[in-house]
């Protein structure tokens, strides 16, 4: 019972962050229909903006709530830059062309991405500064660190934020009439290409958080990082119906709990290969996702 | 140089050099240490420095400043390519067979090591060429199939000590029905859904591949697996022989190379091979036709495999040692964008693209840490400018997906 | 008469290779309603998207209350009051009846006059406050090309162009979205193209008609003068 608790402690925690990549291709994928390879090399480049600016702001004396909060932003608001350049640079030229085309571009970018990082910091992991977070408390036999609360506050947080964003704002209610159809909102004066460019800008603020909370919580980034587990988060997405907000949510914390039980129960040489499986089994069975058709409130 | 449109574009231009200071000095410029601007505006200048240059030159062609220098270089190279097309084709092709023959004989061991190189990557180049450029299905996880091939060959050689030559068509047939046992599910998949599950697959393979300890020995990987074998004429008789030098083995994968083109240029020419283009440039019209479009998917990815298996057990067997390091998702993605650079469906495309991917960073030794970087960018820009590739194939019309 | 609302000198568009309309001209004064009446595939659609700078123009040029707009994305026009409502409606499905009317006054800022203007809409459509919480996609026809008009509304448009209203609905129901355009037209002072296969109902509504054919203008002339043209009730009033 005590291990089941801490496995859905983790489990949760996990699935948070994975939630938060999902909803960047959910959304991007919700809007202009295109599988963005490049999301999860933002997500890394997100904790890799974390680790230098916190480290930075450490080493100045900066109290860490202080070096987390102001990190946090800035990491959000680069990240938020870098995926807008990303899209203006080559998605936008790429918008009438073919599927194949766009698909391949945005594979070449992860990779351009993935070697720049590589390129810029090394080889090599980057640590966390250790001391941020320290400590926790016990719940019925499943330990809580502090470092589990901060991820899940932040990632509820930015998930309630988002929420909030797309179905009560006139800019969310403008990002899911484009979703729907470019031509009509364009005919009622909305700028299609001002709303695709915010629609990646939030999506990388979101990954951008994940990457500072997985950096935090693993204790250290690399490179490559987004690669596995952009592929998890795409998972959660598709787990969730593409385009579903709510349902890429869901999703995430899904497949976080899957892996991590699977990780216990199962066998931890083999716990990426179980949100693969998920993937291709429902690609396969329900390519609508969990959600469904008929739910489809909650889609972009 | 002051129409508005040039103001516009070096508007943008100034822009776009801001944004990318902004991005680009905190990955380089905050250090624990302090803040520091020196290199990162070294880079940055040199890459502004770049774009103007390119800038230049594209908006002096654009009004027609370079048409004095330009005019007559198409002229001589339309005079030029013209002079090489009255030349039969048959000739061309007995002088490239002639260079690859005395090609090792000219050549060092280096240079062997990397025609090897490229002849393996022509090979599965033509494979996955055979299901993204033929079929249109994008497959991400195509170096699987290399995989299976080089470790059937593998754990044959070393356990059974059966021969290369044996043990070729059955690596050939085991990527087959990998291949079949996953195409069969996703080949359904709309095809980005398609992308990432097929990524996925070569994913699930190379994790199995590192931990199924008792089978491949996990990242340890499987050593001592024998080179190809032969029977030589030597001192007036048939003479058991393993071929272990770099010239033997260059002459067992060009073999394998030659064969692969003439089956893919065969393909491409039957009567599959149009039901393949069917398929890719519109499945509901190929589906009236009469086309079982699910079956000729999985025969494109099946027939992919095979090249590919092929190439592996080669592979395999030129290393020596098989490990699940060889095979990840850049392997598959390095393969894809030699495709993707040449031409997706042409065979010299292909044939240009791997040696381009292959042997030019060969040549530029000091730039290794770069060349995937250089490679991603050139993918992501290659489908502004020349989205058909280098040497674009002759028959390739608009994809059916493009209208939806 | 003073100065055109709209004016289009010589307009010619085209998808792809193939050319959809050409050479058209026309003009339209404030307060009149003007049809284009047409077969299927005269360029009637084709001419409301080039006006409103979805499809781009290939040659001619578009006028709209004195000023050139091809040319400009079709995303400024329904701030300048040129609001079009496209064939098939294109209702937001997954937007509710509200937020697609919130869609519509989407450039707008002065809160207190969007409600004011959604009160009004409610008041011509009463059907669309019963339905304001449902999907726009769950209406019926009749409903949706109420709300597409709804939402046209809420950008308070001084020229609204109506793709074809009456497709595919109930004669009752066509007569009711005819009454409330020319009460658009009448009390709210809206100018209107309409394009319509139903030439009949078109004219009857107008003031003045264009005639379209193969992506031409073949006839121009009063509403009532083109209802009396014995060669027009051939081809296009079935008789």
């Amino acid at each position: 019972m005590e291990v089941f608790l801490q496995q859905l402690v983790n489990g949760i925690t996990l699935g948070g962050v994975y939630a938060l990549v999902a909803l960047g291709y959910t959304m991007v994928y919700g809007i202009i229909q295109l599988i963005n390879f490049a999301h999860g090399e933002i997500f890394a480049a997100g904790g890799y903006m974390g680790v230098i600016l916190i480290s930075w702001m450490v080493a100045q004396g900066y109290p860490p709530f202080v070096c987390l909060g102001v990190a946090l932003a800035l990491a959000m608001g680069y990240c938020a830059l870098l995926a807008m350049a990303v899209e203006k640079l080559v998605y936008k030229p790429l918008r009438s062309s073919s599927r194949l085309s766009v698909l391949l571009s945005a594979l070449g970018m992860s990779i351009f991405l993935q070697n720049g990082l590589m390129l810029t910091q090394g080889v090599y992991d980057r640590a966390y500064p250790g001391e941020m977070v320290q400590g926790g408390f016990e719940i019925g036999g499943a330990m809580v660190s502090y470092m589990q609360v901060v991820i899940v506050g932040v990632t509820v947080f930015l998930l309630v934020a988002l929420n909030g964003l797309v179905f009560r704002t006139r800019i969310g209610k403008a990002m899911r009439a484009t979703a729907q159809d470019k031509t009509m909102s364009a005919l009622v004066g909305i700028n299609a290409s001002r709303i695709i460019s915010l629609t990646f800008a939030i999506g990388a603020a979101l990954a951008c958080a994940a990457g500072i909370m997985v950096g935090m919580y693993y204790g250290s980034v690399r490179y490559d990082m987004g690669f596995v587990l952009g592929v998890k988060a795409f998972s959660a997405a598709v787990l969730g119906g593409i385009g579903n907000i709510t349902g890429a949510m869901l999703g995430g914390l899904v497949i976080g709990i899957i892996e991590v039980f699977a990780a216990g129960y199962i066998s931890s040489e083999y716990k990426d290969v179980f949100a693969f499986i998920i993937l291709i089994a429902v690609l396969y069975f329900r390519p609508t996702g969990i959600m469904g058709e008929n739910v489809d409130d909650t889609r972009v | 140089m002051t129409t508005p449109a040039s103001r516009k574009l070096w508007l943008g231009y100034g822009l776009a050099m801001i944004w990318l200071f902004v991005l680009l000095w905190p990955l380089m410029g905050i250090k624990p240490e302090g803040l520091e601007f020196a290199e990162s505006f070294a880079v940055w200048a040199r890459v502004a420095a770049a774009a103007a240059i390119l800038l230049a030159f594209w908006q002096a062609k654009q009004h027609g400043f370079l048409d004095a220098a330009l005019l007559p270089a198409q002229a001589a190279s339309a005079l030029l390519a013209r002079a090489a097309g009255r030349v039969p084709t048959w000739i061309w092709l007995a002088l490239l067979a002639a260079a690859m023959v005395v090609f090792p004989f000219l050549t060092e061991r280096y240079a062997h090591d990397v025609a090897i190189s490229v002849l393996v990557y022509i090979c599965l180049g033509l494979g996955l060429n055979v299901v993204v450029g033929l079929a249109g299905l994008l497959d991400l996880g195509y170096i699987a199939f290399y995989g299976v091939g080089a470790y059937t060959y593998a754990l044959l050689s070393v356990h059974y000590g059966l021969s290369f030559w044996l043990c070729l068509p059955i690596s050939g047939a085991f990527s087959a029905l990998a291949g079949c046992i996953i195409g069969y599910p996703t080949l359904r998949m709309r095809g980005d859904y398609l992308a990432i599950v097929t990524l996925g697959f070569g994913e699930i393979v190379r994790i199995v591949l590192n931990n199924w300890m008792k089978l491949t020995n996990g990242p340890n990987g499987i050593l001592g697996i024998k080179t190809p074998d032969a029977y030589w004429w030597k001192d007036g008789a048939f003479t058991h022989i393993w071929l272990s030098s770099l010239e033997q083995l260059y002459f067992v994968v060009l073999g394998l190379a030659v064969s692969t083109v003439v089956a893919v240029y065969r393909l491409n020419h039957s009567r599959i091979g149009r039901a393949f283009e069917a398929v890719r440039e519109d499945q509901t019209a190929a589906e009236l036709m009469g086309v079982n479009t699910l079956g000729i998917k999985l025969l494109a990815y099946a027939l992919g495999a095979v090249l590919g298996g092929l190439a592996g057990a080669f592979f395999a067997a030129r290393m020596r040692f098989v490990s699940p390091e060889s095979f990840t998702f850049i392997e598959s993605a390095m393969v894809l964008a030699m495709v993707v650079l040449g031409g997706m469906g042409s065979i010299p495309g292909v044939v240009l693209g791997a040696l381009a991917l292959v042997a030019l960073p060969e040549a530029f030794r000091g730039f290794e840490l770069y060349r995937m970087f250089v490679f991603g960018g050139v993918m992501a820009v290659m489908m502004l400018f020349r989205p058909k590739g280098l040497w674009p194939a002759k028959r390739m019309g608009a994809r059916s997906e493009e209208r939806d | 008469m003073g100065a055109p609302i709209l004016e289009l000198r010589h307009v010619s568009a085209a998808y792809g290779r193939i050319k959809a309309i050409k050479d058209i001209s026309l003009v339209v004064h404030p307060g009149e309603v003007v049809s284009i009446i047409g077969a299927n595939g005269a360029g009637k659609s084709t001419t409301l998207m080039s006006i409103c700078g979805v499809l781009p123009i290939s040659g001619g040029e578009v006028y709209y209350d004195g000023r050139r707009i091809d040319g400009l994305a079709a995303d400024l026009l329904p701030s300048q009051g040129l609001c079009q409502v496209p064939e098939g409606r294109r209702i937001f499905p997954r937007l509710t009846v509200e937020e697609n009317l919130d869609m519509g006054a989407f450039f707008r800022r002065d809160k207190a006059a969007i409600e004011h203007d959604k009160n009004r809409v409610f008041q011509l459509f009463p059907i669309l406050l019963e339905r304001r919480r449902q999907h726009g996609g769950t209406l019926s026809g009749g409903e949706q090309q109420m709300l597409a008009m709804g939402r046209a509304l809420m950008s308070r448009p001084r020229l609204l162009l109506l793709d074809e209203p009456s497709l595919g609905l109930a004669p009752l129901i066509v007569q009711q979205i005819f009454r409330i355009i020319r009460e658009i037209n009448e009390v709210d002072g809206v100018t209107v193209v309409l394009v319509e296969q139903n030439a009949n109902l078109a004219l009857q509504a107008s003031t003045r008609g264009y005639v379209l054919e193969t992506g031409s203008v073949i006839l121009q002339d009063e509403a009532r003068a083109l209802l009396a043209n014995p060669d027009i009730r051939k081809a296009y009033l079935g008789e």
